[in-house]
């Protein structure tokens, strides 16, 4: 089958402003708009730039605007978006290089809630590992399986009109820790997640969730967090 | 030189290997680590089924039989010195991550669950044994995030998107490295006294392959081209569970968890090659075993891919054939919420990109080109060892899956290159910071960077009449139709000659894009140069070795051969050609016998 890609193009060396340039290519219905991408750098324009990687919706490289939707490059099929395809980078990021924006504030977001595992407290005796029921483990399971690919904070209008939220991202890290019952540090994590950068910039539109690749319910951690963050209670 | 930069100690790479060198080598000495990605981008973050260790969480099991199943998967070219270090270390290897937050799966008794996986045997009675560690479906995910996580608790210092060109020698002597800062096109001296290539591998040089894009050989080629060998380059695994056509990775623990392979005609053809384990033989094995079904006719429809089928009510019945238990005894069954539950990335995948769902229906499998098992040789603390006589280089290391310790000789088992990385980035990042703590900067030279420039320079301007997309596209798929899982002479002098023509070809090829900020055209082109050195060697090192070991695999000679063969490949790149030459295998305890599943 025959698609038009419409893409997004930025060359801050050249280009005083973004123009779109418009592909005609053969396709099949299971290629991955990745391939396409591809293709045309490949073939037409060697210069087009975009990130990528694992091309299998895993490493989280490749988030991108695809007909107005936050989606891996890697993880949407030509079936799945029609054959009229505009793609554009994320909203909300600077950008760098027609589809890279600038991912250092996203990180610094991530950084900013404290994301890693705390516990000072001394291991078993025995050197084994710090026990865990399989409930327990399953309490945080959702919100381990976030890649760090910004698709959801780059489709939040809050994080689009504020200087300062953090963004579902980051608050879905916090959640993978906070409800980690090894974990020591929920209290000071909490404490970072409801300054006004944090929940109360959260007003339930859905959109982390409806864009989030690996189908996180975002919109659900962040309500537990706002939840302890009323009740101060963890379960 | 602009940009210079001085760290005692500089990881190339931030995938699994170089995290956990970094996070160690920082604790002894001032460490930065580069990674031509962000370090959450690396490829650990891809591997799914789990990481071994004998922690014996459900049933008996032990660090020697870990090592034996190592050295019978290695088809007795691992050196066993190095992998026995690696399976005593591995149960303090799997807590230590525990330890740091990793959020593994739990046994009704809050330990670690484990699952069976391909070549884990108990070693008494030849049956699976649970070994492999797991979280979920996506265990490295867990591992790179743990890693990266831990790294910026201990404040690590890192250069993401840095791409590493060139590697510095004085003296003889480590110096530093040279790299490309993407967003600005600038080059970058990193003086140091301890370096660790931690970049990963090369199966993007295949056409079908589970190997994400940045796997293109870039640290191999690096060190080739300053002099050094690379070892058993000729073994490379072919995963026999790939997504149909795409390559995507379907783990081994699907068929752990009981799923089997079912070929054309419907019938499960695994115990005819393993009676024992069927299913959960090693890859090599099961990868050649599809591939015979294929070649004899019983590929699905008369095409080149068999099934993978986890259906609940198919892995039920063979279960209850072979008389699976759990560990309390009773007997084996699944539900598809299990499934589910268990493996829910895989039928994510299936889900998207087939339209399959592996609940319902069987999933169209063929062997991807998967992993490295050979590259920058080391010691089993990491140091680069730069021929046959163990002889070191000063302030150079290598960890995970660029380097060959060797502990997967012909062919890794499952499971166990999440482990290498862990243990061998550990060491690596340990000694590396002993060595810097006692020995001197190497003065830079003045042209640090005229290498990199001068790759640079090649690559825009060269004539233009070759494309550099179509150049790789033929490089993949040569190599993928005869240096791949069934190889012979022919075919081999063939691909030998075909890349050496694509060598010549590619020098006709010319970067357009003349821009500096995120030059992925020039990064891009600059890949293909390594993609196309490192199969070279692999190419001239199957060719040469004339006998059929693990992965590699020859029609020709289709059997092994220890008599001449029990020995490790050196290959160095002189004067525009491959040399080779070879070095002993450590044998400890386990003398070479056959290998039966």
């Amino acid at each position: 089958m025959q698609v038009t890609l419409k893409i997004f193009r930025y060359n801050p060396e050249v280009d005083k402003k973004f123009h779109y340039e418009t592909y005609t290519l053969e396709a099949e219905e299971t290629d991955r708009i990745l391939d396409l991408l591809e293709h045309v750098k490949g073939y037409h324009d060697g210069s087009l730039s975009f990130r990528r990687s694992c091309a299998h919706g895993v490493c989280g490289s490749d988030a991108m605007r695809i007909n107005g939707k936050n989606m891996l490059a890697c993880k949407a099929l030509v079936r799945d978006v029609g054959d009229r395809i505009t793609v554009e980078p994320l909203l909300g990021l600077k950008v760098e290089k027609d589809l890279i924006v600038d991912m250092e504030p996203f990180f610094d977001n991530y950084k900013k809630v404290l994301p890693y595992f705390i516990n000072d407290s001394p291991l078993p005796a025995d050197g084994r590992e710090r026990l865990q029921s399989p409930e327990q483990r399953a309490r945080f399971d959702d919100t381990t399986k976030c890649i760090l690919c910004a698709a959801c904070t780059t489709s939040c209008p809050s994080y689009w009109g504020s200087d300062d939220y953090i963004g579902p991202a980051a608050l879905v890290t916090a959640h993978r820790f906070i409800y980690d019952s090894r974990d020591e540090a929920a209290a000071e994590r909490m404490h970072i997640v409801s300054e006004t950068s944090g929940l109360a910039r959260c007003h339930t539109i859905y959109n982390c969730t409806m864009a989030c690749p690996r189908d996180i319910q975002i919109t659900k951690a962040i309500g537990e967090l706002k939840m302890t963050s009323l009740t101060g209670k963890l379960d | 030189m602009a940009n210079v930069h001085q760290f005692e100690v500089v990881v190339v790479g931030a995938g699994g290997a170089g995290l956990m060198a970094g996070l160690y080598a920082s604790r002894g000495a001032k460490t930065a680590v580069i990674s031509k990605l962000y370090p959450t981008r690396s490829h650990t973050g891809a591997a799914q089924g789990g990481i071994s260790a004998a922690l014996g969480n459900y049933e008996e099991d032990k660090p020697d039989w870990h090592t034996y199943d190592t050295v019978k998967g290695s088809d007795y070219l691992g050196d066993q010195d190095a992998i026995e270090f690696m399976t005593n270390e591995a149960i303090e290897a799997v807590l230590e991550l525990e330890h740091m937050g990793l959020p593994f799966d739990r046994t009704p008794e809050g330990r670690i669950s484990q699952r069976p996986f391909g070549g884990h045997t108990n070693n008494e009675t030849g049956k699976p044994v649970r070994r492999a560690c797991h979280a979920a479906d996506r265990t490295g995910h867990m591992i790179l995030q743990t890693l990266y996580q831990q790294c910026l608790k201990n404040k690590v210092n890192f250069f993401d998107e840095f791409q590493v060109l060139d590697f510095l020698i004085v003296n003889g002597k480590t110096a530093g490295v040279v790299a490309v800062e993407l967003a600005t096109g600038e080059l970058h001296t990193f003086h140091a006294k301890s370096v660790i290539f931690a970049t990963g591998g090369h199966g993007r040089i295949f056409e079908v392959t589970s190997n994400a894009y940045a796997y293109t050989g870039d640290g191999a080629a690096v060190l080739l081209r300053r002099g050094l060998p690379l070892e058993d380059m000729e073994f490379f695994q072919f995963h026999p569970t790939g997504i149909y056509k795409l390559g995507i990775l379907i783990t081994e623990g699907v068929r752990g968890e009981g799923g089997v392979l079912i070929n054309g005609a419907g019938e499960r053809f695994m115990p005819k090659y393993a009676p024992t384990i069927k299913d959960l033989a090693s890859r090599d094995i099961v990868s050649r075993a599809i591939y015979t079904e294929i070649r004899e006719g019983r590929g699905v429809n008369g095409k080149n891919y068999v099934y993978l089928d986890v259906r609940p009510e198919t892995v039920n019945k063979y279960a209850a054939m072979d008389g699976r238990t759990n560990p309390d005894g009773s007997p084996y069954t699944i539900t598809g919420e299990q499934v589910l539950a268990k493996l829910p990335d895989i039928i994510d995948f299936c889900r998207v990109y087939l339209g399959v769902d592996p609940l319902t229906q069987m999933m169209p499998i063929q062997p991807t080109a998967h992993y490295t098992m050979g590259g920058i040789p080391t010691n089993k603390y990491g140091e680069v060892v730069i021929d046959d006589q163990k002889t070191v280089f000063p302030g150079l290391y290598a960890a995970g899956e660029c380097a060959c310790v060797s502990v997967h000789g012909g062919n890794r088992l499952g499971c166990n290159s999440l482990l290498d990385l862990v243990v061998f980035g550990k060491h690596a990042g340990l000694r590396a910071a002993e060595y810097a703590n006692q020995a001197d900067y190497q003065d830079l030279p003045a042209d640090a960077e005229a290498e990199s420039m001068s790759q640079f320079d090649t690559l825009r301007h060269g004539s233009g009449k070759e494309n550099a997309f179509t150049i790789s596209t033929e490089l993949k798929k040569v190599m993928f139709d005869d240096v791949g899982i069934y190889r012979n002479e022919k075919g081999m002098t063939e691909a030998l000659e075909k890349v050496k023509a694509l060598q010549a070809r590619f020098k006709e090829v010319c970067v357009k894009d003349a821009g500096r900020i995120f030059n992925t055209e020039l990064l891009n082109a600059w890949e293909l140069g390594n993609m196309l050195e490192v199969a070279e060697v692999i190419a001239a090192c199957a060719l040469n070795r004339k006998e059929s070991r693990g992965g590699h695999s020859r029609e020709d000679y289709p059997n092994r051969d220890d008599e001449n063969w029990l020995k490790h490949t050196l290959a160095w790149k002189q004067d525009g050609k491959v040399t080779v030459g070879y070095k002993p295998v450590t044998i400890t305890k386990y003398q070479p016998k056959a290998r039966v599943y």
